[in-house]
């Protein structure tokens, strides 16, 4: 049994050469869950900018965050896009909002069962999905229902 | 300052189309095809592909001006242009940065157009996402969030539970598109009918509001127009379209990251739809036809409301086929079939359907035919859009 919610060979996460996200994959190796903070302003800012969207400052400070949200939009993908989803069948993926942190959002999937219901507004929480065995390392950040 | 305006200054005046193939199915190159098209275009427009002195399009298109400029044996080139941005986003910004050349005096006959063989190159609806990936993509294919109809289906999700809109009014828009391609020889789904219960049975590509008639065909071919002055356009072969507005953009932070733009649910036209009215001094219900760019129907819908041309709590009764198709509906839409059912060609085949409708040469033909607008690529950034119409609305 698996301990992905998705197979195996679907792209990985890189922070690219420019390192722009790096912070936020190193984060989630730590089982922490980070987002941009301007030092300038105060603006939470999700994803990762070089800038302040609203102030402009270049001052972005990353902080550790509660991984609490509530469901904003989902889908449900039944037809295979990429090889490594022949077979498998229906997946959610979710849009979770964190009104604690200026309603910034984050992609993830909602864990259990594929064909459950999938409330707009209900309560979910961060689940992290280490891939260790990965070259590199990495871990995803899944959500469940509270 | 001078008047500051698009308005009445420069005409369609040549269209042409490849024949339009399912993927992987066109025995000629894409770059053959784009090439097919322009000289299309001209024979339409009674110019000579000598004569074209710029190239516009979008969408990435890999037939680049210049050596399009050259295989045709151009003879000074002058204007040579992309528009920034994915899908079919800039099908009508292409058009109005061709009329925006042409106006100015950077060029005087601007071909705008689109080759797409996505059997020859990367299918739109398979992921050839590398082993890893970065930037937005990291935070999203891990997910199985790769596909387009991926990227968007969950705007589409929480427009319509805002808004308490029903699948079959989504319904309503792929019958109408199925309809029109029925008498279009050209078009790829034609004999291919679809009824309501051939709709409701058809699989989940994505749930809710994602049946496999809802999302866009994958396709092969070409299809490019020809932007001249409109004084020009007067003494050419064909009856003028003029170009009436055509505006770009998105609206605040739309592009913004992991889907955080602040106005998620949408199709990004509701700054910009204003504006392309305001050019052109027209109303919605000026619009005799209208053409909009279904990547997926949900993005139609949401077009459709943020240019004013349903009311959000209208849709569910307003978006049926009967008030949709020529024959008899309030609002025929996508009436040579569109991307749905005629081609996906990026959008451009809905630009060429309203000049053959403005002309009076369409064979859905709708009566009252003096303006058309057209709504390019929903819920990308940017998106553009585009008001034609004929000498009565100069």
């Amino acid at each position: 049994m698996s301990n992905f919610y998705l197979p195996e060979g679907l792209p990985t996460p890189s922070s690219g050469p420019d390192g722009l996200a790096a912070p936020y994959w190193e984060g989630t190796r730590l089982g922490k869950l980070r987002i941009q903070k301007c030092r300038g302003c105060g603006a939470w800012q999700w994803g990762p900018e070089w800038i302040c969207h609203r102030c402009h400052s270049f001052d972005l400070d990353w902080q550790d965050i509660q991984g609490k949200g509530r469901i904003y939009s989902y889908e449900r993908p039944h037809h295979p896009v990429h090889t490594a989803l022949n077979g498998h069948g229906a997946y959610i993926a979710v849009l979770v909002e964190l009104p604690a942190y200026g309603n910034i959002r984050m992609v993830g999937n909602l864990l259990g069962d594929p064909h459950q219901d999938v409330p707009i507004g209900a309560e979910v929480e961060a689940v992290f999905e280490p891939h260790d065995t990965a070259n590199p390392p990495y871990t995803l950040v899944q959500w469940r229902r509270v | 300052m001078a008047d500051r305006t698009l308005r009445g200054k420069t005409a369609i005046a040549g269209i042409g189309e490849t024949i339009y193939y399912k993927h992987g199915q066109s025995p000629d190159s894409e770059f053959k095809l784009a090439l097919q098209a322009i000289v299309k275009a001209c024979e339409d427009a009674g110019i000579s592909p000598h004569e074209i002195d710029g190239f516009a399009s979008y969408g990435n298109d890999r037939s680049d001006g210049p050596r399009l400029a050259a295989a045709l044996g151009v003879k000074e080139l002058k204007f040579s242009n992309m528009f920034w941005g994915g899908g079919g986003g800039g099908v009508c910004g292409a058009v109005g940065n061709a009329s925006a050349a042409v106006a100015t005096g950077m060029a005087d006959c601007v071909v705008a157009f689109r080759s797409l063989a996505q059997g020859q190159y990367a299918r739109y609806g398979r992921s050839g996402a590398a082993a890893a990936v970065m930037g937005d993509d990291a935070f999203l294919f891990p997910y199985g969030v790769m596909s387009p109809a991926q990227r968007f289906a969950m705007k589409i999700t929480r427009f319509m539970h805002d808004h308490g809109i029903k699948q079959e009014a989504l319904r309503g828009i792929a019958l109408a598109c199925y309809h029109h391609a029925q008498n279009n020889p050209n078009a790829v789904m034609r004999g291919r009918t679809l009824d309501e219960e051939k709709y409701d049975a058809s699989r989940w590509i994505i749930e809710p509001f994602h049946h496999l008639y809802d999302c866009c065909q994958e396709n092969d071919g070409a299809a490019a127009v020809i932007v001249v002055p409109a004084d020009r356009a007067k003494d050419l072969a064909k009856k003028p379209a003029y170009v009436m507005a055509c505006g770009q953009g998105g609206d605040h932070r739309s592009a913004a990251p992991v889907h955080n733009m602040p106005n998620y649910p949408s199709s990004h036209f509701g700054k910009l739809a204003p504006r392309v009215y305001a050019m052109a001094k027209m109303a919605p219900t000026d619009m005799g036809i209208v053409q909009c760019y279904e990547n997926f129907t949900g993005g139609v819908l949401m077009s459709l409301i943020e240019h004013g041309l349903v009311a959000p709590e209208a849709a569910n009764e307003f978006l049926v086929k009967e008030t949709l198709i020529v024959e008899g509906g309030r609002m025929p839409l996508n009436t040579s079939g569109g991307n749905l059912a005629e081609c996906y060609m990026h959008g451009l085949e809905l630009v060429i359907e309203s000049v053959r409708q403005i002309r009076g040469t369409a064979i859905n033909q709708v009566k009252n035919n003096d303006a058309a607008i057209v709504m390019g690529g929903p819920m990308v950034t940017p998106v553009s859009s585009l008001i034609l119409g004929s000498e009565a609305t100069l």
